[in-house]
């Protein structure tokens, strides 16, 4: 048992951050919440791809760096951290890098991996639908077989990064008669195509980041399936494990713990530095205790991913846990702003720069997102704890 | 960083729960908890053999010179078994502190005793204010020649009516702050001036109130440094916390384990009560606080036995468990239903130690202010 990080780990750990704050002080960005999903920055992913921070662990000869897992949970806590603005690499840097490195052909690697690690792969996620949400299974959008091509007909919905993606990741039906999850398959490719339209769904923040995509008779060729197909839905459950597993269900909204440690230290009420309220004492040190401990969760489904093995009831357990945190940080930091925490981010008056009143709207979502937290459970349940329905 | 335990912890955990669940089935547990020594001096014998006692101590005083972090995976088992008896008193509470600030003097006379089970020791901290703070300790050393007269009453010790040695805090001068002034003295039970009356508890741990009167101590007993001793309280305190974690961590993971054992067998409505997604995510809530109460354990023992500076994680790891363990045996209790709420049914140890442990040597109020000190609010 160690709990230390290694020599060459803390010397990343310190390079990423002299990196971001050297960013920050040339004024190239600011920090902000849930930068990894809402802030594209283009020129940042490519500065990033530059430093070989994309594909970290994902094999040399596929210009990968090869380096494991601990080592890009580092990476992303710093980024994550520093409220860096990584949406545009982040989803091919967590999870389609990995699919097409398990399942993908020589070809796939060799075209798709170098163009991810170049940081010039803006991916969406076209998995859920109108009627496929938690049961993904039941998924609707229809790929069928023409010649040399699969033609894609259907509707996506809550496509993350749809707004911003010249790559799509797309989950569809290639085989209806089959049972639901047994004919489903996996596809990569450009959305530069006739056919494909997206529609901005605004969320709650007034942000937007999901989109609906209708494939309205796209022709793709066969080339971009991968691995089986109709085995598909396995294939995914591999990558969930890899979407569910990172720091960002935990670390999205540090910005705001800074801001509002700085705010209570800062801030006087009847004379006296809210820091100095122990109730604010208690809440905030409450905060930093589940923090401290969401990171051992984190930490640990690293170890076991860098022991081969898969991570599923134990990134079940640091998402689900994970988001609830970020909840109950977006909450405390309203209830101690008190009044003043219901001004917008706009409004010259707010407190923390607006990030207490976006992160409580916001982390709404991230208990459903990416699998929602009771569906984590039942996995946890079903998986670990051997407790099955009847 | 990993976390995979070495060949000897394991079998030292597969050994010990061998050991315990044999020689501690619910009906010793019951039969020892209602006498009033609080142990069986025969078992006790056979754990000294084991080689437990003197873990950690060097060789020469009878040790086998095992790690804290292997203590730690002992101390888990021991709570899985709700072990009763003077085992964290004395090896935690008295072999410790000798072992990190004795002289070679003092270490060549209590350790050998400890390891071979003839010593019993505790530790007489805490006062009427409960707290582990400095500025709890108003027990009082005059110097007298040769010696020190102890005058104080001190309350939540363990074992003190068995223990044959008492390290007792107690303030020899004042200083700026409540940490300046303050001594550790190794107190013979048996000095004229020593009453000591068992307090009933929730657990049945045997906790007393310990009045010193006019109590003669030699000189040559002082542990430590005269005036200088909260460092080692405070070392003291931080081991005995991550100890109790770790008595935690094994009560609240064989409640988790005897829960889910339940709801797979416990049939209402035609059907495991285990199939219904309500127990089950209550289940899933237990693990999750009982992972994060092992993760955090662990990180503290590691810590300490690497000889790190470890003050937050120590309260990280306190706290954690102090407030996940009541959420993890209200679901517990809730989940066996009604069975659960009887005296013949085993839970109940659980539920009893597990609370105990949450409020020795630190509660979550107490660390969330250490850790809020340590964030510099």
């Amino acid at each position: 048992m160690n709990f230390k990080f290694t020599d060459e780990q803390v010397k990343f750990r310190q390079e990423v951050r002299d990196f971001l704050e050297g960013e920050i002080k040339q004024g190239l960005w600011q920090p902000t919440c849930d930068a990894w999903i809402m802030a594209h920055d283009p020129e940042f992913t490519r500065r990033v791809a530059e430093r070989g921070w994309i594909g970290l662990t994902w094999p040399k000869e596929y210009g990968g760096q090869g380096r494991s897992f601990i080592d890009r949970l580092i990476l992303t806590e710093e980024m994550l951290r520093y409220g860096a603005p990584a949406a545009c690499h982040w989803f091919a840097d967590r999870q389609i890098g990995g699919a097409i490195v398990h399942y993908g052909t020589d070809e796939q690697k060799k075209e798709i991996l170098p163009i991810i690690i170049k940081g010039e792969a803006y991916v969406g996620l076209g998995m859920s639908e109108p009627d496929a949400g938690s049961d993904l299974a039941s998924l609707k959008t229809r790929a069928t077989e023409d010649g040399d091509d699969y033609i894609i007909d259907g509707q996506k919905t809550w496509t993350s990064g749809g707004s911003n993606m010249n790559w799509i990741y797309l989950v569809a039906r290639t085989d209806p008669e089959a049972p639901k999850a047994r004919g489903i398959s996996e596809f990569f490719f450009r959305t530069d195509l006739p056919g494909v339209s997206t529609n901005p769904i605004v969320d709650i923040t007034g942000g937007v980041h999901f989109n609906e995509v209708f494939f309205d008779n796209v022709r793709i060729p066969k080339t971009c399936l991968i691995g089986e197909k109709n085995r598909g839905f396995y294939q995914i459950l591999n990558q969930l494990d890899f979407e569910r597993s990172g720091m960002e269900r935990l670390m999205a909204n540090y910005p705001l713990f800074e801001a509002l440690i700085q705010y209570v230290k800062e801030t006087k009420r009847n004379g006296k530095p809210l820091a100095d309220d122990p109730v604010v004492r208690s809440k905030i040190a409450q905060l930093k205790i589940e923090l401290e401990v969401g990171r051992l969760y984190m930490y640990r489904v690293g170890v076991i991913m860098d022991e081969g093995r898969a991570p599923n009831w134990e990134s079940s357990m640091s998402k689900a846990y994970g988001t609830a945190f970020e909840q109950r940080l977006a909450t405390a930091a309203i209830e101690i702003a008190g009044l003043y925490g219901q001004l917008s981010p706009a409004s010259r008056l707010t407190p923390m720069r607006g990030m207490a009143y976006h992160s409580y709207l916001s982390s709404k979502g991230y208990s459903l997102q990416a699998g929602s937290s009771e569906v984590l459970k039942n996995i946890i349940a079903g998986r670990k704890l051997e407790l099955s329905a009847k | 960083m990993d976390l995979v335990l070495t060949e000897e912890q394991e079998m030292l955990k597969k050994m010990a729960s061998d050991f315990l669940t044999d020689k501690f089935p619910k009906a010793v547990v019951k039969e020892i908890e209602e006498t009033e020594s609080g142990y069986s001096p025969e078992i006790w014998k056979e754990m000294a053999e084991l080689g437990w006692m003197g873990l950690v101590f060097p060789e020469e005083y009878g040790g086998v010179d095992m790690s804290f972090l292997d203590l730690a995976m002992l101390l888990e088992e021991m709570g899985r078994a709700c072990l009763p008896g003077p085992y964290f008193s004395t090896v935690m509470l008295g072999g410790l502190p000798i072992l990190d600030v004795g002289s070679d003097k003092q270490k060549q006379e209590y350790l050998p005793g400890i390891a071979s089970g003839e010593t019993i020791f505790t530790l007489a901290l805490t006062e009427a204010s409960a707290r582990y703070d400095a500025a709890g300790v108003e027990a009082r050393a005059t110097a007298d020649k040769d010696a020190y007269i102890l005058n104080g009453t001190k309350l939540f010790v363990p074992d003190a009516h068995i223990a044959d040695y008492m390290l007792c805090v107690a303030r020899t001068s004042d200083g700026a702050k409540p940490e300046d002034g303050i001594t550790i003295f190794i107190v013979d039970a048996k000095s004229p001036g020593i009453s000591c009356s068992l307090l009933k508890t929730i657990a049945n741990d045997k906790l007393c109130e310990v009045v010193f009167d006019q109590v003669k101590v030699p000189k040559e007993n002082i542990l430590g440094e005269p005036d200088k001793g909260w460092a080692e309280v405070k070392k003291t305190v931080e081991r005995a916390a991550t100890a109790k974690c770790c008595d935690m961590v094994g009560c609240l993971q064989e409640a988790l384990d005897m829960t889910v054992a339940y709801a797979k067998e416990r049939k209402q409505y035609g059907q495991p009560i285990g199939g219904f997604q309500v127990i089950q995510h209550y289940c899933v809530d237990m693990f999750t606080d009982v992972e994060g109460a092992r993760l955090s354990a662990y990180q503290a023992a590691w810590m300490i036995s690497e000889g790190l500076p470890c003050t937050q994680e120590v309260a990280i790891a306190k706290a954690w468990a102090s407030f996940a363990s009541p959420r993890v045996m209200a679901l517990a209790h809730q989940i066996h239903g009604a069975i659960g709420c009887t005296i013949d049914h085993d839970l109940q140890y659980y539920t009893r130690r597990a609370s105990a442990d949450g409020v020795t040597f630190g509660d979550a109020s107490f660390y969330q202010e250490v850790v809020a000190r340590e964030m510099g609010l």
